[in-house]
């Protein structure tokens, strides 16, 4: 969503590569899925990186991140009924209070 | 007409006269629907849940109200399979993963909202490849779905357990979700009737987001006048999705029953079909086509140059949506929470990370680490923002070659049903069985997907309509004329003999 | 991490060094619903009443966007000068965290609804130009409450508990360009212009901008750099920041710890800080670092926001009137010094001043309670006048009761106690507590005899015509009465009685 012209990058993307996604993406990989997926990565995105090819000469193009051209779909400020606190938590591993209860958080925002 | 096989033989269309005219009733039908798949799913695996007593509760409902003199929609009583990627209260919706085992969600989709009120019974969950990512239904955390026509061989995917389904007659309707494929390509390898409707065309609440920009709902059927009975019951506009256009939907049930293709330009896409397509797969799409030019369509050959990178595209816009919409399993408030090996009182970050590792599948790992990838900072213009300019590119060709023909046609998937665990291990070549189907799904236009006759394997072929953006019409009335043309050439339905 | 170093005072901190502000202010909007979903915009009460699939971020569900929410951003984004996009999407913010039901923010990125506009801030008789880079909309987080270990705190809890009745009302985020003014003005400049801020949104009446109940929270960038140089620093950002002293004291203890830091030879780390309202200082929160990739994108779930150009002159129509033209339009109404007016708009009271007015006090009366007793009451405790819990229009109802002989001063003085601390509105406190003045003539009567008869000498004085020395006899009726007596009539009584 920058202005940065588009380049397409040699797909390198090494084993600590995938590690640093996978901490983005919070999952905890054992070796071995990364040791597979540092295998797989390059070569799916070896045959996706050709997207930058399809743009040679095609001038100057919108990129489309809907495929319906809808505009201000809005809602009324109307209040609509909540679920039931009951069936909100639910489904939750584990509660206490009304309140969903998760292990100690480390992190802050 | 009491007799169970006689029933789970009819089409949607067919069973809905004989209950309005009281030759059955719909206990009757789900319960035989039920008795089928208590009997044939043990091989199959199409259902995820059956719902014996839910089914035959709403199918005992409809017959009171029939009996009370009630004015019941048109498809009322005639039950439905639904792909558990849909949320329904009452019965758990998994999306085919471990992460979600058990849920039961506290609301039903707006399709199934729908479904309810035309009074269908709703049968059970179906199969599916895990959140919907795959081509084969192996994906599904729950063991795969096997093709009714040939047990070593998968009914493609995602929507792998509506088409066994339908096609083996567990359900005479289902209700699948399409991406890039996944109601058209299993369609096409299990010989059932698939409809991807026009983006925005039906509701995507509560259905379990896959890639949000690309997914939408439709029917699963065997004839082309069944899917658009059941497009009519699940379309149209709803407020609680803001891409749903606000539209009448057009009259698809009179497209399908006019099938007439006298003067009906058809594009054949120079760029879907040839190289890479297995020869058998080819021979009956141009047996289509040479039915349609036969029954008065006008052929034209139409070049879509961007569809050779729609594969690509695909693979990024998806999986970068794919990435952001998966990240709310994370443990804290419903699903699967696992806590990770030799840790003492774990933190919840690292609870979410164990629980990301052991409730998703190696597909979806893959598809978000790569979507992770595609979005990250320094990447996202080479690899997000490209792929979105090569999507408004297929658009745009889409428009060109609409501007030369009423609707375009293709084989639906590059091959035939291949054999459980031929492509588990090579995830470009599973990627592959979209390539036709995904130009669709990229520029949001709809696509109908309907059985051709079989390859040289014996095994079932589809060949694909497209239309432009909120032209679904054109598809029933282009599938119907095709698919009278194709049952006169082949003599009768072209079902799957299943027994257990 | 650097708190050990020793501070380098304010003045001499800017002698070297000039300060580079930018502040991130989030007011939360006081619509009827959540930004994408129909749950009341409701929270502090029973924990997980306000949710439902959308702002629960179940599986499948979508949102759909709150037009009030829009039609207030757009207000405020005029109100503040600023252009509004004739084009704009959301994005999807991606970050992990518990509070945050969908792991990621639904907020707008590159493409705010408002974005180029300027506020004027007047301090100490000088305006100084608040240039705007955008005000944009967003959803806010769930609340996380950090249970067992010793502090109740994050660090050292056993786990959590989690109510998301906050997630998903409405934010705008408003976003300023870095603030160049003179060294000694920044902290003063800074705390005006979230004053200002909050008097603009409570008259376009799209929050209730309360600091302190977090409704309107600030967030305080700083950087130094040398004088007479123009790469800027490294920056931190202390997070939100829930009072307007809070505002000017957090841009003060961080000047002067960057300074030290600077002074040291070492470096400015950038990362979040979190303000400590009990000593004035802040302390390290979370450093910038790889995870900060956010990863956004256009939310595909929301058609993109083109509010037409009708749409955005009719709602211009709706502006209150610039917060410039009100002071001086206020100012000659009230008859007010310039002296006067810039006490009342520095304290962060002329729209509670206002108020009182409204409400039927004289602007006299109405600048001089919230001036003085209640700012004295409010600096005691270290909070807003505006924290105070008490409104305009008690303030007001309490002049009035002045006014009309039932209470004076000191009886008010009073009446204020009591409605600070909770027992109810100004007619309440004076009943329950027995404050109205006696006007009893024979029990005033009678008062006034006790006191010629306890200080004859002071009776003689006056006899003799020294009607100053009234005031002790009047002081000790006053004193018997418990202050409950109109002391004009006593001070009648007094001089009829020795004349």
């Amino acid at each position: 969503m920058s202005d940065e012209p588009p380049t397409a990058p040699t797909p390198q993307i090494s084993r600590d590569d995938v590690a640093h996604l996978a901490g983005l993406a919070r999952i905890q990989l054992d070796e071995a899925e990364l040791d597979r997926l540092g295998r797989e990565l390059p070569k799916i995105l070896e045959s996706v990186a050709t997207v930058s090819q399809a743009l040679e000469g095609a001038g100057d193009v919108q990129p489309m991140s809907h495929p319906t051209p809808l505009r201000n779909v809005f809602r009324e400020d109307v209040v609509r009924p909540s679920l039931k606190p009951e069936d909100a938590l639910a489904a939750a591993p584990a509660s206490e209070g009304q309140r969903f209860l998760v292990p100690k958080i480390l992190g802050e925002e | 007409m009491d007799n169970p096989s006689d029933l789970t033989d009819l089409s949607a269309a067919e069973l809905a006269t004989a209950l309005a005219t009281r030759e059955t009733s719909s206990g009757a039908v789900t319960r035989a629907y039920l008795d089928r798949i208590d009997a044939l799913d043990g091989g199959l695996h199409a259902f995820l849940h059956v719902d014996h007593d839910g089914a035959v509760d709403a199918a005992d409902e409809i017959d009171r109200r029939r009996a009370a003199g009630d004015d019941l929609p048109k498809l009322a009583g005639v039950p439905i399979a639904v792909k558990d990627l849909l949320c329904t209260v009452g019965q758990p919706t998994t999306a085919g993963s471990r992460i979600l085992e058990g849920w039961l969600p506290p609301y039903d989709a707006t399709v199934v909202t729908r479904l309810r009120r035309a009074g269908m019974p709703i049968l059970g969950k179906t199969n599916l490849d895990e959140f919907a990512m795959g081509s084969s239904t192996e994906h599904s955390a729950y063991g795969p779905t096997r093709n009714p026509w040939d047990p070593d061989r998968t009914p493609g995917g995602s929507g792998g357990g509506s088409a066994a389904a339908v096609a083996a007659r567990l359900a005479p309707l289902a209700i699948g979700t399409d991406t890039g494929g996944s109601i058209r390509q299993p369609g096409a390898l299990t010989g059932t009737v698939g409809v991807k409707p026009t983006y925005g065309g039906v509701s995507r609440y509560g259905v379990v987001a896959m890639a949000s920009s690309l997914d939408q709902v439709g029917p699963v059927t065997r004839t082309v006048l069944d899917a658009a009975l059941l497009h009519e019951v699940i379309g149209g506009h709803d407020p609680m999705d803001s891409t749903s256009i606000d539209a009448p939907v057009p009259d698809l049930v009179q497209a399908a029953r006019r099938g007439d293709v006298q003067g009906l330009r058809v594009g054949v896409v120079k760029e879907l079909g040839g190289e890479g397509f297995q020869s058998g797969v080819q021979e009956r799409f141009e047996e289509s086509v040479a039915l349609l030019t036969g029954a008065g369509a006008t052929v034209v050959e139409v070049s879509c140059p961007s569809f050779e990178h729609a594969l690509a595209a695909y693979y990024l816009v998806m999986p970068s949506e794919v990435s952001s919409n998966l990240a709310r399993f994370d443990a804290m408030r419903y699903g699967l929470r696992a806590f990770p090996d030799g840790v003492e009182d774990p933190s919840a970050e690292q609870v979410m990370a164990a629980t990301r590792d052991a409730g998703f599948g190696d597909e979806v790992k893959r598809r978000i680490i790569l979507g992770t990838y595609a979005l990250s900072s320094g990447y996202y213009d080479a690899y997000y923002g490209s792929a979105q300019k090569v999507r408004a590119l297929v658009a745009r060709d889409f428009e060109a070659a609409f501007r030369e023909a009423d609707v375009l046609v293709s084989p639906t998937a590059p091959t035939t049903a291949f054999r459980l665990g031929e492509k588990l291990e090579d995830p470009m070549a599973m990627y592959l069985q979209d390539v036709a189907t995904i130009p669709a799904n990229l520029a949001g236009v709809p696509g109908l997907s309907l059985p051709a006759g079989l390859a040289e394997d014996g095994l079932p072929v589809g060949v694909q309509f497209l239309a432009p953006l909120q032209c679904d019409d054109r598809l029933y009335n282009a599938g119907a004329a095709l698919e009278r043309l194709l049952l006169e050439k082949w003599g009768s339905p072209l079902t799957a003999e299943v027994t257990a | 991490m650097t708190t050990t170093t020793e501070l380098v005072p304010f003045e001499e901190a800017i002698a070297r060094y000039e300060p580079v502000m930018g502040l991130e202010v989030h007011v939360e909007l006081h619509t009827a619903t959540k930004m994408f979903c129909g749950c009341p915009a409701l929270f502090g009460g029973e924990p997980n009443t306000n949710v439902c699939p959308v702002c629960l971020g179940l599986p499948g569900a979508l949102p759909v966007v709150n037009e009030k929410a829009v039609e207030s951003a757009i207000r405020i984004g005029l109100a503040l000068n600023c252009e509004i996009a004739e084009w704009c999407r959301f994005a999807r913010k991606n970050y992990f965290y518990p509070d945050m039901p969908k792991n990621f923010q639904t907020s707008q990125y590159d493409e705010p609804i408002a974005f180029d506009g300027s506020m004027d801030v007047e301090v100490d008789g000088e305006t100084y130009r608040i240039e705007i880079e955008r005000a944009h909309m967003e959803e806010d987080t769930g609340k996380s409450s950090h249970m067992g270990g010793a502090t109740g705190r994050i660090h050292g809890a056993d786990y959590s508990l989690l109510d998301y009745n906050r997630a998903g009302i409405p934010l705008i985020e408003i976003v300023t360009r870095p603030i160049f003014v003179p060294a000694e003005k920044a902290p003063a400049v800074a705390r005006a212009y979230v004053q200002q801020l909050r008097d603009l949104v409570l008259a376009l009446d799209v929050s209730d901008a309360r600091m302190d109940q977090g409704s309107l929270r600030a967030d305080v960038n700083l950087s130094l750099r040398p004088h007479g140089t123009s790469m800027l620093g490294t920056r931190s950002e202390t997070k939100n920041v829930n009072s307007f002293r809070s505002v000017e004291r957090a841009v003060r203890y961080e000047v002067t710890r960057h300074a030290a830091i600077l002074d040291a030879g070492r470096k400015v780390v950038q990362e979040t800080r979190h303000f400590h309202e009990d000593t004035g200082t802040t302390s390290s929160g979370r450093e910038k670092s790889d995870a900060d990739d956010y990863r956004y994108f256009p939310e595909p779930d929301l058609a993109p926001v083109a509010p037409s150009r009708e749409w955005v002159e009719e709602l211009r129509k709706t502006l209150p009137e610039p917060p410039s033209e009100r002071r001086r339009r206020l100012q000659a109404a009230w008859g007010f010094s310039d002296l006067e007016m810039r006490d009342t708009v520095g304290a962060g009271a002329l729209d509670l001043v206002a108020r009182t007015i409204d409400a039927g006090a004289s602007p006299q009366s109405a600048r001089k309670w919230w001036l003085s007793e209640l700012a004295r009451r409010a600096n005691e405790q270290g909070v807003d006048l505006a924290s105070l819990p008490i409104s305009p229009e008690q303030v007001a109802r309490i002049q009035a009761l002045v006014d009309e002989g039932a209470i004076n001063d000191k009886l008010a003085r009073q009446v204020f106690d009591g409605v600070l601390a909770g027992e109810g509105d100004p007619d309440a406190v004076v009943a329950s507590r027995g404050l109205a003045v006696v006007s009893d003539e024979g029990e005033l009567s009678a008062a006034v005899d006790r006191a010629i008869e306890a200080n004859p000498g002071v009776a003689e004085k006056i006899r003799a015509g020294k009607v100053a020395a009234a005031g002790a006899l009047i002081g000790a009726v006053m004193k018997e009465m418990r202050g409950q007596a109109d002391a004009g009539r006593v001070r009648e009584l007094v001089i009829a009685k020795l004349s």
